[in-house]
């Protein structure tokens, strides 16, 4: 590991009287062990490491990336505000370089969150990590931001969030979909035609093991970051790999999320899922902790860790050496593969069927990107759900190119109302978010 | 009768009170070296042609403690860490005599590796080879499940004179915290008790029967025999001493900001409704951060006698101070000559005074009234500065539930109590730049020791149960007994609030003074699987907490307009 000892800020706020329901995964006890662990280790009277209180993210906070039906106060409870505000407060240290790096340990999580909002799935209600780089360019000006996804299940949410914008790198390693919620995630989702290559998926086979992963991180993940040269790396730090989660089924230890959070430095962490709250989280979170601050975490091990019982066979490891060469060619041709996808047209669409699964929702979405050489492209989407309600929304990407805003613009101007319940104009560049 | 008494650096104060009354007060010089003369020399002098049988107690708030490990007279500690996972034993390590073993429990006091009795008694053997006399053993959560701890002592326990076990330090969350208190509670055990079997014998010589205590970090006080096994119980008692005085002189219930502002420091308490505020975890003393129950006290480098001078074109006040003020014939100009050059104060020489000022006005051209503003101004804004942050800090603290993030209790000072030698100088301009008016209490040059002789015993108590286990701990009071499946939230309070009791009234407390309060109150529903609800872990605090004897009735201090 690294020898330099940095400065960490922590910012954690547990939810203790917050849950989806008092047996649900997503529940009051989740973080406990993990706050005994921590404190029991004393980590808040090190030196280099400083515990912040979260502060709240705003309902214009969310708007700035998501459009929610019918709004954003009804989407949400007062513990989301924390937890995205809990991230931004992260985000908010390392650009102020209070900290050298952050780790926002909070919960609810968000990473399951889409563009568009009905309500609750994968435990997700609004998208923490979106709304933190979307502040983050809202206040600091345009940042090229990488958000490496951690967690177990693929971040469907945050790719639809970052599907159209090439200046978030978004890659996501999981467990593969064939195998677990939500069932997506596959190398050939690889970013809208405006960000072809700037989102990357990495499904790893069940029992991947700590090898894997490292294996992924160092001959994939790194090399891409390097080329990419982010101006920030976040990390969308699920802890639900690891052997002993009740609802995943790979092979990742403490030791091996200490080590990837080493090598990868992320600038921020925002925890994501992990739901073995008692065997798991509180070494893990320890690991990472340490880990970030620079401090020796090779001590850090789960009382029952015992690496040979869980390595992964050698038919998983020449899966993943071939997994990770074939992803790495598609990142390599990325560019020569958009005229393919493109096709000469002015326009492209995709249609999807979106299931909340916390919230028993159903959505039906068309959604149009116009094709541009400037800017993510505008985007627009008609989308309805079977809580009745029927949206249409006009998105201007940030950076936008003064055609995408003139014609969304236009777009939103002309379009009539008609069947929609509501419309809604988002810009990011101008922070404008209108309803009618 | 109560009598108290405050060992100081260089003073010894004792008071007499009669019916809460002061009736008598006494000062003698304080031989560090030997303290015990000091307290026989000042209880003699306040006793002078009192009743002895009117007695009802005496209070000692001493620096036994604190000089011991200020000044390093310490005794060496065996210490035997079972560590388990988490961070490198290079960081836990304290001193040279640390010994790591191979045993430990988790998060949840679930034993997850037992004692190895041959690698313990061997540590043992090392210890007695190496000519040391006292252990501390010290668990990672043992307050979880004291029996991995108790199980080492009960292997070695014959061949020392004295073991501190880490889960009777305190019920708080901190393994590196529990290392250095039980390693300081073990390094001072001589020193203190031999302190203590003094005071007794001498008490035995005089013919009062009255109870002797001491006087804690936190504000309370323990009876001494009592107090005889917790020996860092009593460390930093003055700054305590000083926060109790206050409140004792100002009976105050208001949240409230106390400055103390002496010749070299200036320390910051703050209070609650009255009640002085609790370090979270434990004080820290000389680098070491304990568990050790203490007020929350702040001491910035600045009081009336810091030196006053220009570095680099900056006026510069403190942390270090030369001698007396030069109104007093010190070397320096100090805070105090600004005062008296500036008309403030009518206290020692002021041509001295302003000469002094004058000697550094020539840096910016100033004149001397221009440059005893000046420095007066720094003075009051750097001490401004430094309660505003404290009150930042406390009002930022992390809380860990929505509903405190929403509805969390704000500390909102209405007044600020100002004592020490500039207070009365510095009061009008302080009030002001904080924003609420001050007051100054009456017979502050005795406010420790008559603050020791009115504070009430205190003390505190964890209770964890955890029904999955079926076991309910009090890590304090080394309990650790079998519950029933259905043990509730109820059930756990009845039973903290009953030890409580008991704890408090063994350790000298009235009945009249047993103002209790549940400070922590956690349910959690322990799931596993896919919901099944194994059980319930359930997490109780609670303590008497710091204020004032019953049948005191001052009436609360007005304060100035």
């Amino acid at each position: 590991m690294s020898e330099d000892k940095k400065k960490t800020g922590l910012i954690f706020f547990p939810a203790f009287d917050w849950a989806i329901s008092p047996t649900h995964p997503e529940r009051e006890e989740r973080l406990l062990y993990t706050q005994d662990q921590v404190f029991e280790e004393g980590l808040l009277d090190l030196d280099n490491i400083v515990e912040f209180k979260p502060g709240l993210a705003t309902i214009q906070d969310i708007n700035r990336i998501h459009i929610c039906a019918p709004d954003a106060q009804s989407v949400i409870t007062q513990s989301h505000l924390i937890s995205a505000g809990g991230a931004i407060t992260a985000a908010e240290k390392v650009m102020q370089k209070e900290v050298d790096n952050a780790f926002a340990l909070v919960r609810p999580p968000g990473h399951h969150a889409m563009r568009i909002v009905h309500g609750a799935r994968g435990f997700c209600n609004i998208n923490i990590e979106a709304i933190m780089v979307e502040y983050i360019r809202h206040k600091y000006g345009p940042r090229k931001i990488a958000v490496i996804d951690t967690d177990c299940h693929h971040g469907d949410g945050s790719q639809d969030i970052f599907w159209h914008d090439p200046n978030t790198l978004y890659i996501s390693i999981h467990q593969d979909g064939r195998t677990l919620y939500p069932g997506s995630g596959f190398p050939d989702e690889f970013g809208g035609p405006n960000a072809l290559g700037y989102t990357i998926n990495v499904p790893l086979p069940p029992n991947t093991s700590d090898e894997g992963f490292l294996f992924a991180l160092d001959n994939l993940i790194l090399p891409i970051l390097d080329e990419f040269k982010p101006d920030l790396i976040i990390n969308s730090a699920g802890q639900d790999n690891h052997y002993s989660d009740p609802i995943t089924n790979m092979s990742f230890s403490a030791q091996g999320y200490a080590i990837l959070n080493d090598r990868l430095s992320p600038d921020i962490a925002v925890l994501e899922g992990g739901y073995s709250i008692e065997t798991a989280l509180p070494y893990v979170n320890v690991g990472i902790i340490l880990a970030m601050a620079g401090i020796d975490y090779s001590h850090v091990t789960e009382p029952d860790y015992d690496p040979d019982a869980i390595r992964q066979t050698p038919q998983t490891s020449r899966h993943i050496e071939q997994q990770v060469s074939y992803i790495y060619n598609l990142w390599k041709n990325r560019e020569s593969q958009r005229a393919g996808v493109v096709k000469g047209g002015e326009y492209a669409r995709r249609d999807k069927s979106i299931f909340y699964d916390t919230d028993g929702i159903s959505e039906h979405q068309e959604e149009t990107v116009r094709i541009c050489d400037e800017c993510g492209g505008l985007v627009t989407v008609n989308s309805r759900a079977s809580t009745g309600n029927r949206i249409f929304a006009v998105m201007i990407p940030g950076q936008s190119c003064p055609a995408c805003r003139k014609k969304g613009e236009e777009i939103f101007e002309s379009t009539n109302k008609g069947s929609y319940n509501y419309m809604y104009f988002q810009d990011r560049d101008r922070d404008i978010f209108l309803v009618k | 009768m109560i009598v108290g008494i405050d060992v100081g650096g260089t003073h010894t104060d004792a008071v007499l009170l009669d019916n809460f009354e002061i009736k008598k007060t006494a000062k003698v010089l304080t031989d560090r070296e030997n303290l015990i003369k000091s307290l026989i020399e000042v209880t003699e002098e306040i006793f002078e042609g009192e009743d002895p049988g009117e007695l009802e107690k005496v209070v000692l708030s001493t620096t036994i403690s604190t000089n011991a490990i200020v000044q390093g007279k310490t005794d060496r500690v065996g210490m035997i860490l079972a560590a388990g996972p988490g961070l490198s034993s290079e960081m836990l390590r304290i001193n040279e005599d640390t010994h790591f073993i191979s045993g430990y429990v988790n998060h949840r006091g679930i034993r997850v590796a037992d004692t190895d009795r041959g690698e313990v008694a061997g540590i043992g053997n090392i210890f007695k080879k190496e000519g040391i006399d006292h252990v501390g053993i010290v668990g990672k959560f043992s307050t979880r499940n004291p029996g991995l701890e108790t199980e080492i002592g009960d292997i070695i326990n014959d061949r020392f004179r004295h073991i501190s076990f880490g889960h009777r330090m305190s019920g708080n969350l901190s393994f590196p915290r529990r290392i250095a208190t039980t390693y300081l509670n073990a390094a001072i055990w001589d020193t203190y008790n031999a302190f203590v079997k003094n005071v007794m014998e001498y008490v035995k010589h005089t013919k009062t029967t009255a109870p002797i205590y001491i006087l804690k970090a936190d504000g309370g006080t323990s009876e001494i025999s009592q107090s005889a096994g917790y020996p860092v119980g009593s460390i930093l008692s003055g700054p305590a001493a000083s926060v109790m005085g206050i409140l004792s002189l100002t009976n105050g219930s208001k949240d409230a900001v106390a400055l103390d502002i002496g010749g070299t420091t200036t320390d910051i308490a703050i209070f609650a409704g009255g009640t002085p505020l609790l370090e979270p975890l434990g004080v820290t003393i000389e680098g070491h951060k304990t568990l050790i129950r203490g007020l929350l006290t702040r001491s910035i480098g600045i009081g009336g006698d810091s030196r006053v001078r220009y570095e680099d074109g900056r006026l510069v006040i403190g942390p270090e101070r030369d001698g007396p003020a030069a109104a007093f014939g010190g070397p320096s100009p100090t805070p105090t000559d600004a005062m008296i050059a500036l008309g403030l104060t009518n206290i020692g020489n002021l041509d001295k005074a302003l000469k002094a000022v004058k000697e550094i006005a020539g840096v910016k051209n100033y004149s001397i009234e221009e440059m005893a503003k000046e420095m007066f101004d720094l003075v009051c804004r750097k001490i401004i500065s430094a309660v505003n942050e404290m009150l930042r800090e406390i009002n930022n603290k992390p809380v860990y539930t929505v509903h405190e993030i929403f509805e969390g209790k704000k500390i909102k000072p209405e007044v600020v109590y100002i004592a020490g030698g500039p207070a009365r100088p510095m009061a009008p301009y302080i009030d002001k730049m904080l924003g609420f008016p001050s007051c100054i209490p009456e017979h502050a040059e005795v406010a420790n020791a008559i603050g020791a002789a009115l504070a009430r015993t205190t003390t505190e108590l964890t209770l964890l149960a955890d029904t999955e286990k079926g076991e309910m701990t009090i890590a304090e009071e080394g309990i650790q007994t079998g519950i029933p499946r259905g043990f509730t939230r109820e059930d756990a309070i009845g039973i903290c609030e009953d030890k409580l009791r008991e704890r408090a009234l063994r350790m000298g407390a009235q009945e009249d003074d047993l103002d209790m309060e549940i400070i922590e109150d956690q349910v959690f529903n322990m799931v596993r699987g896919m919901g099944y609800t194994a059980g319930k872990n359930i997490r109780i605090k609670a303590q008497v907490k710091p204020g004032l004897i019953a049948g005191f009735k001052k009436e609360e201090l007005n304060v100035r307009r």
